[in-house]
């Protein structure tokens, strides 16, 4: 068994990031994630393991850098918040078209706009459905615990390159700013040149006289081959989709309802199905770990052993689009979720399913 | 007759193999290629092909890695520096520079351009100021001189309402990221001649590890955006760019020159 | 066994590093633990709370608007939290600075001078450590072994010598706690 720490998300992340051999990260400080910068600048990972940690101008210039580590064949992350976010979708779509693995972490709050720094769930669209300009997606990873805040690194990397894709751990400010018992991972190298050169043989580092040279674009002026590109593109997803769905159950087994939330809400969700029990209701939970691919197949089965399905989000209502279209009209599908950085309480949870599913 | 003349022994200019076979996309009379060859020239007389990385940047050089036959990155509009940096300081060993135009830079890119230099990012900016916007078709650029016609300003730059030129280069050889500062020409021999060393200084800077950014600014001409022949292009450049955009070094070895 | 705390005071009051040692001295005996507290511009000079959660199992919703234990030490918190506690649940505050004293009958209520003692003690720092004796008289749900040892966790090395007058202040307030209702 590893060392055990207690740790804020945001410090597990960063902490993750330099244990796993990350190259370098890129960011811009923004409540409610600026802890991971901060913990990373204070860790002097240059002298840990010899990763780079750089506070840009700007959330655009981050992603840039990221862009440019990445597509030289480097490990490399940022993290910001939903407003930073939105700055960084232009290179997150260049980096989806240009096939490059990294690492983004988006420690949301609550919008439109400036909106407030307090959670929410309400970048779920943005994150599942692309974001960005153009037809692409990336992976993205709701981890529900400051443990899955630090292993998810290390499974975004694996992600990432495997598929060449941006993956997003997507979380919120109560798993970014709560703390929790973590176990940590035995310090892993940075890849060496030539493990670069062997993982990343399409990256520019240098073009070597017996090769061709190596371009990362996500240009193309020929439409015939612009259309293959976006071809190859859906093909990756399909299999991502076919290959990476991950979840989790609790109490499904007999349920008479369900429950699907992920990240905090699902933390939420897990107390009211407590609730429910205690008043004789049975309650199930599936929690989605990852957002894209959706476990739909999982939820399309639950449905046909269920009388109804709520979806607790922190929004006005982004995943239940979803689960409907997995559910098929077999059950109802009702929402419930607050807004503005307000965190529902489990009872309200159990309020609503009450009325909208078992009373509606 | 023509495979009689064409041997060996004949031989007295050939392409540098930095350069790739396909045709250049730039319109004839354009000083792009000429930039282009400049560079490559540059890094294979410093022996440096394999540790060379480039950046691409938005505008008629999107597609520079079409031509250049080394590894490149083609950035997003505005964010070649921000990407070089990315790259540089991955890989502090290897050879990085942006090719950008004045849109590019002095735009859109404005944030990145000047934080990347007052980090003293060691790496090579060229920045080929031809006053318009060459590819979306002509229009004002931040470097487009006062009066001056484009398709978003079709009765002449008034400064009044869109403000004067941007001077970028002097602008940023205020910053001490800045280490070596110049702006040159490449419409004769002689200024071919001279742009090649300050491209060639510049990149034995990097290479020195100088700390800090050398930037080569070519101030080009556009003769399809200005609606010139190339001869006239050329000349209208010397008599009105020239004034307002004067050669020469301006920073040296982290020193600004004083006239 | 699951216990479920707020602390709520004023930012600088030691409410966050109280939380973060009760959470850390949960570790220390294999136990599961979340700390989740009140975050942004509100914590500064306004009042702060952090949501402790120390149980057997996996812990569930980490925020809760329910709670076994509520340490109290401002007049808002008094206000905002009282209402909050489990019907035969616990309430611990310091009355300095609180001007309406706790009105529920069915909880049980504790006082701890923590201002005064730690005054007394010539070290206001300690207040909170003072209060925390107190809350482990009142909840022995800790060991105060793993407590030292949550303490050396949380605290950065330089600071361990102050790890004795810590203990002291947290024995002081073992000693002082009263009960109330």
């Amino acid at each position: 068994m590893g060392e055990l720490k207690l740790m804020k998300g945001n410090e597990a992340v960063a902490e993750a990031a330099i244990r796993v051999g990350t190259d370098a990260y890129f960011g811009y400080p923004i409540t409610p994630q600026s802890e991971i910068i901060e913990y990373l600048m204070a860790e002097k990972p240059h002298e840990r393991t010899g990763m780079v940690v750089l506070q840009a101008e700007s959330e655009v210039a981050a992603i840039n850098m990221v862009y440019g580590a990445a597509g030289a064949g480097k490990k490399v992350m940022t993290s910001s918040s939903s407003p930073g976010i939105s700055l960084k979708q232009e290179g997150i779509s260049y980096m989806a078209g240009a096939e490059l693995p990294c690492v983004l972490v988006n420690v949301v709050r609550g919008g439109p706009g400036l909106g407030t720094i307090q959670p929410s769930q309400a970048d779920y669209f943005q994150s599942v459905k692309g974001g960005g300009h153009g037809d692409y997606k990336m992976i993205v990873l709701a981890p529900a615990s400051v443990q899955e805040m630090y292993d998810f690194v290390e499974t975004s990397y694996d992600l990432a390159f495997q598929y060449r894709t941006p993956v997003l751990i997507l979380t919120d400010g109560v798993i970014g700013q709560m703390m929790e018992k973590v176990e940590v991972s035995e310090q892993k190298p940075r890849w060496t040149d030539e493990e670069i050169a062997k993982n990343t043989p399409w990256a520019t580092f240098g073009k070597k006289k017996d090769r061709e040279r190596n371009i990362i674009t996500s240009l193309d002026l020929d439409s015939a081959r612009m259309e293959q590109h976006n071809h190859h593109l859906m093909r990756k997803y399909e299999e991502i989709k076919e290959k990476e769905v991950r979840f989790e159950k609790i109490n499904c087994e007999d349920a008479d309802y369900l429950l699907v939330a992920y990240g905090s809400s699902a933390r939420i969700s897990q107390k009211a199905i407590d609730l429910c029990a205690e008043k004789g209701i049975k309650v199930g939970l599936l929690r989605p770990i990852t957002l894209f691919p959706f476990p739909e197949k999982e939820i399309n089965e639950m449905a046909d052993k269920v009388k109804g399905i709520l979806s607790v989000e922190m929004n006005a209502g982004q995943m239940v689009e979803d689960i409907l279209l997995a559910v098929k009209g077999k059950v109802p599908v009702e929402h419930f979720g607050r807004m503005g950085g307000i965190i529902h309480s489990p009872q309200e949870v159990v309020e609503a399913l009450e009325q909208k599913i078992i009373g509606g | 007759m023509l495979k009689e003349i064409i041997q060996p022994e004949n031989l007295a200019y050939k392409k540098t193999e930095l350069m790739t076979d396909t045709v250049l996309s730039y319109c004839p009379g354009c000083g792009h290629g000429t930039i282009h060859r400049l560079m490559m020239d540059v890094i294979e007389e410093l022996d440096a092909w394999e540790d060379t990385i480039g950046v691409a940047p938005v505008g008629c050089s999107v597609l520079a890695y079409e031509f250049m036959n080394v590894d490149m990155q083609q950035a997003a509009h505005g964010r070649a520096p921000a990407v070089a940096t990315g790259i540089k300081r991955c890989w502090p060993d290897k050879l990085v520079f942006t090719y950008q135009g004045d849109g590019d830079l002095a735009a859109i890119g404005t944030a990145e351009t000047i934080h990347a230099i007052n980090r003293g990012e060691n790496i090579v900016i060229v920045f080929v100021n031809n006053g318009i916007y060459g590819m979306t078709g002509g229009q004002m650029a931040p470097t487009t001189l006062p009066n001056m016609k484009s398709s978003t300003s079709p009765y002449g730059r008034d400064v009044d309402m869109m403000g004067a030129p941007l001077k970028i280069t002097e602008l940023i050889s205020q910053l001490p990221g800045a280490y070596y500062v110049t702006r040159q020409a490449v419409h004769t021999p002689a200024h071919v001649r001279k742009t090649k060393k300050a491209i060639k200084k510049a990149f034995q800077n990097q290479i020195d590890k100088k700390g800090g950014v050398s930037f080569v600014e070519v101030v080009s001409n556009c003769n399809s955006g200005w609606k010139m022949t190339p001869v006239q292009s050329n000349e209208w450049m010397v008599d009105n760019m020239f004034p307002f955009y004067p050669l020469g070094d301006i920073k040296v070895d982290g020193e600004l020159v004083t006239k | 066994m699951t216990e479920e705390i707020i602390i709520a005071g004023f930012g600088g009051q030691g409410v966050l590093s109280m939380g973060k040692i009760l959470a850390y001295s949960g570790i220390m005996q294999d136990q599961e633990v979340s700390w989740m507290p009140s975050y942004g511009p509100e914590m500064r000079g306004g009042t702060a709370n952090v949501t402790v959660i120390i149980s057997d199992e996996r812990v569930s919703s980490p925020v809760l608007t329910e709670f076994d234990t509520a340490v109290i030490l401002n007049q808002q918190s008094m206000d905002k939290f009282e209402s909050t506690i489990k019907p035969g649940g616990y309430l611990l505050y310091d009355p300095n600075g609180i001007s309406r004293h706790p009105e529920r009958k069915d909880i049980k209520v504790f006082k701890i001078e923590g201002a005064k003692i730690a005054a007394d003690l010539g070290n206001t720092k300690i207040f909170n450590m003072v209060v925390l004796g107190a809350y482990l008289k009142m909840r022995p749900i800790v060991k105060l072994e793993n407590v030292i040892l949550g303490l050396k966790k949380s605290l950065p090395e330089r600071y361990h010598k102050l790890i004795p007058l810590n203990e002291s202040a947290i024995k002081s307030g073992m000693e002082s706690i009263e009960e109330v209702a």
